[in-house]
């Protein structure tokens, strides 16, 4: 890369974090319990709104995994997500009323808590539709990869987005509050992703999944991109650039081995398809606070008037992450 | 009483030096930097059941732990603090915290006839009493991996005999760039130090276990400061001091380690966690490191009092190497065309473009009626159809969406061919994949399948004319067309014959393949299935070719030139048997 192209790039990393930082004074504190951190607690970051029935297992799966603190932004909530969240040991909360939007999609306020509170810590940022997955998941907390890739020099574990659904029609199977959602969204795409490298920030673009092939089989280019950098040791001087997909300084995007090998990696579970999906893609139609004119929700609400089920004689059912690397969609690389 | 840590209760039945006369022959020292709790857990579990632990800890490490550590084992007689050292990696400190503990353990025990070096990361994984008994019954032996250092293929770093020959001042850690800059200068000005008398330089693991005799021979060695000096300034002194030293002064080295420590690519060492358990168990190694500090599970079961030994056997790490091996190599080689987040190949690296050897037709479809139903027949593989097609990805069976869930849209898969392709033969390894190709189809994976040593592309050249031919279009548009793809077929077959094309490639034209379809088909099934040599009995049905060569003619006449085609007699009767019969002749 040019100079001339890395100082761009360090412009741009500037003008981020500059405009995390006046964004910073749209959240106001609800519950703060930060003075509850330690040196080595692992950190999750989340934006949400009016997810109230999701948390309790979200809260659950990641407290198990050993996430020691959360930090939530809450965009506005009128379901009862503020209240049950303030009520948490392990959570510090502030809310906002401000744009979705203006904000980056949330990642401006996301940024500003990371380089308050992350620096130095192991930070994972998710959406409480995505559960992480990494090699022995199972039998070793979320601090031994971290150690792991501090023993190794590796400052960001990349998680590819793995869209789940359910079989047959969204709405047929409700979500409970408290249930595990790949109880019912327990399938997947396994082999039919895209890749190409995007250069300018030397990450890798990847697209492809259900949503690709029932929504964007005519304009794949439209399709979400389902790369994610979820966890990075934090330092302040970092910035994601559009959602977690991709980081400056550009060298935290290369997850990716370029001579034939693999590092290890894992992989983000989403569990966006339960019947909350079709309520949850009217309203944001209507407040058109998503990415690129809500364009993904409208392609979905015509998807799911005509076709609502993703499963195909083809879909894969989710079993454990041993299943996920023998499919080749993450990799233990050299940790065994 | 048991709760359920088992080790920190006190309650075990040695505390003190040996009680009786056997029990304090073995000692050991440790050197520790981080986890202390961990490290005193492990010095008090040999302890107490009769061991002197002589204890290093970095003196980079916080006071306060360390205070704690020494209070924690304050109860136990036969356990001793050395002087602290500095221990970067790399450095002289580990090699002279090393020396004053041992001096210090072979001064306050005078019945320790082995000592062991271990780190504050190792774990006991068979009782103490059973390594005793080993050692009792081998007295004399030194057990220290010592190699010279020709033989040595695992450093990192590149610095191998250099780490001898070489001054080494500057830090690695803090100082990479002047580290790196004075090696550079000291090859250039050809600088070589002098090696002290006799010393044959030798390299090792860290971890051994020596004899009272070989270790205060070399401790106490009339040459020891020239030694010092000389090693002071050797590049990771640590895992060449004793190793070097120990083959001048010991009369029975067995070059091995009895602590299982394995290191990655990178020189790291390989980490334990509670998963590994009946690993280790297997493993009938006596000690192994390291351990992750929060392995609660590794730690409670083989420090419990009560750790139950399976019948003793010698130790047999095979499973754990065979383990680190293949982490390593997936880590450096991954596995053959797979592309994914975390492995993504430059693209002009040929080799393992794709999961799998695959086959392309090209022209058979159109010169042979059924030529897939055939040919998955024969060859026992999956035939699809012009995958690549304009209007939708034909999948074998017309399936809508196939393995993987590879969509048939023609859109997604133009949008980025390569990752179809690629895809497909990942999915599918297991079972080797056919499919057709044409000039009508998706040419910008062509330049990828040629450069792919798993690809066996068979061409009829100018097969594509058969279908217009027995079209109902006007001739003028059969003409065009038929001028068009044969424009796109040659740029093809120029592709295909470039001098740096790794597929297997084969092209007849018409001509020569009607005239004797026989051999060339024979030949492609007995490539796709070699066990299954055997002669064809059955072959697909040509189709019928009666007036072609009129037709090319025509098309001549018109001005266009069939050339891919080969030469057809215009206007006779097709050449070879395969025009004037249906089948072709089966030879036998």
């Amino acid at each position: 890369m040019s100079l001339a192209g890395s100082y761009r790039l360090r412009l741009r990393r500037k003008r981020l974090l500059a405009k995390a930082l006046l964004h910073q004074r749209d959240l106001r504190p609800v519950k703060l319990r930060v003075e509850t951190i330690r040196r080595n607690t692992v950190l999750l970051f989340c934006t949400l709104r009016n997810e109230r029935v999701r948390l309790p297992w979200f809260l659950q799966y990641y407290r198990d995994l050993g996430v020691g603190h959360f930090l939530f932004v809450d965009n506005d909530s009128d379901d009862g997500s503020r209240e049950y969240l303030a009520g948490q040991p392990d959570v510090s909360l502030w809310t906002t009323k401000a744009s979705y939007r203006s904000s980056r999609f949330g990642m401006d306020w996301i940024t500003a808590l990371l380089r308050r509170y992350g620096h130095g810590h192991w930070c994972l940022t998710v959406d409480v539709d995505e559960f992480l997955i990494y090699p022995f998941c199972e039998t070793r907390p979320l601090r031994a990869l971290t150690d792991w890739l501090d023993t190794s020099g590796i400052r960001a574990f990349s998680a590819m987005l793995l869209d789940m659904y359910p079989k047959g029609p969204i709405q047929d199977q409700p979500y409970r509050e408290g249930q595990n959602p790949f109880e019912i969204a327990e399938w997947f795409d396994s082999g039919n992703y895209t890749i190409s490298r995007n250069w300018g920030y030397g990450n890798l673009w990847i697209q492809g999944g259900p949503r690709a092939r029932t929504f964007f089989a005519d304009d794949p280019k439209s399709a979400p991109a389902l790369n994610k950098i979820p966890l990075v040791r934090w330092h302040r001087s970092y910035a994601y650039i559009s959602s977690t997909h991709m980081l400056l300084p550009r060298g935290l995007n290369l997850a990716f081995d370029e001579w034939g090998g693999e590092k290890a990696s894992g992989c983000l579970l989403h569990a966006k398809f339960l019947d909350t999906f079709a309520l949850k893609a009217q309203e944001e139609m209507a407040r058109g606070e998503h990415y690129a004119d809500s364009r993904e929700y409208k392609a979905y609400l015509e998807g799911l008037k005509e076709q609502p089920d993703f499963w195909c004689k083809w879909s894969e059912k989710y079993i454990n992450w041993r299943q996920l690397e023998i499919l080749g969609l993450m990799s233990k690389g050299n940790w065994a | 009483m048991s709760t359920g840590q088992g080790i920190s209760t006190g309650q075990s039945t040695n505390t003190g030096q040996g009680t009786n006369a056997g029990q304090g022959s073995l000692g050991f020292v440790m050197l520790c930097h981080t986890a202390l709790h961990r490290a005193g857990q492990v010095a008090r579990y040999w302890a107490e059941r009769g061991c002197p632990v002589v204890i290093h800890v970095d003196s980079s490490t916080p006071d306060a732990k360390y205070n704690q550590m020494r209070e924690a084992l304050a109860d136990l007689a036969n356990i001793r603090f050395s002087p602290r050292h500095i221990c970067e990696w790399g450095t002289w400190g580990i090699v002279a915290a090393t020396q004053e503990a041992s001096e210090i353990m072979l001064r306050d025990f005078p019945g320790v006839r082995h000592v062991c070096l271990a780190s504050g990361s190792c774990l006991p994984l068979r009782p103490v009493d059973e390594l005793r008994e080993y050692l009792d019954a081998r007295p004399r032996t030194d057990f220290i991996e010592s190699v010279t250092t020709a033989d040595v293929g695992w450093t990192v770093g590149g610095l191998n005999a250099e780490r001898f020959t070489l001054r080494f001042p500057f830090s690695w850690r803090t100082n990479r760039w002047l580290f790196d800059t004075y090696v550079e200068l000291q090859r250039r000005l050809k600088v070589k130090r002098k090696l002290p008398k006799n010393l044959v330089p030798h390299l090792g693991s860290q971890w051994w276990c020596l004899t009272r005799q070989t270790l205060s021979a070399i401790l106490e060695s009339p040459q020891r400061k020239a030694f010092d000096a000389y090693f002071r300034r050797v590049w990771i002194p640590d895992e060449s001091y004793f190793q070097s030293l120990a083959r001048l002064f010991s009369a029975n080295i067995e070059s091995r380690s009895l602590t299982l420590s394995k290191f990655d690519y990178q020189g790291k060492p390989h980490i334990f966690y509670d998963d590994h358990l009946q690993l280790l168990r297997r493993s009938d190694c006596f000690i192994a490191r390291k351990i992750w500090p929060h392995a609660h599970k590794l730690y409670a079961t083989f420090l419990h009092p009560d750790a139950a030994s399976h019948p003793r056997a010698e130790p047999n790490p095979g499973k754990i190497d065979r383990l680190f091996a293949k982490a390593v190599e997936r880590r450096i080689a991954g596995r053959a065309g797979l592309y994914m987040q975390s492995r993504f190949p430059n693209s002009e690296l040929a080799n393992g473009r794709t999961a799998a050897q695959y086959s392309v037709f090209e022209g058979f479809a159109q010169l042979f009626e059924d030529f897939d139903t055939w040919l998955s027949r024969v060859s026992g593989t999956r035939v699809h159809g012009h995958i690549f097609a304009p209007e939708r990805v034909e999948f074998a069976g017309g399936e809508t969406v196939y393995n993987g869930s590879l969509s048939n849209s023609a859109r997604l898969r133009d949008y980025n061919p390569r990752s179809f392709l690629t895809s497909l033969i990942w999915n599918t390894r297991g079972e080797r994949q056919c499919f057709q190709f044409g000039p009508r189809d998706n040419q910008t994976i062509i330049p990828f399948i040629a450069g792919d040593p798993n690809a066996q592309i068979s061409v009829i050249s100018g097969a594509f004319s058969v279908p217009l031919f027995q079209s109902n279009l006007n001739f003028s548009e059969i003409r065009a067309e038929a001028a068009r793809l044969q424009r796109i077929e040659a740029e093809m077959l120029t592709l295909l014959r470039a001098p740096d094309v790794k597929a297997r490639v084969r092209v007849w034209n018409l001509a020569e393949f009607v005239e004797n379809p026989m051999e060339p088909l024979q030949m492609i099934v007995d490539e796709i299935s070699p066990r299954s040599l055997r002669r064809l009995t059955e072959v697909p049905r040509l189709t019928d070719l009666t007036g072609f060569g009129q037709f090319l003619q025509n098309l001549r006449n018109q001005g266009m030139k069939p050339e891919l085609m080969g030469d057809f007699p215009a206007g006779g009767e097709m050449p070879g048997p395969g025009g004037r019969r249906q089948r072709p002749y089966l030879v036998r």
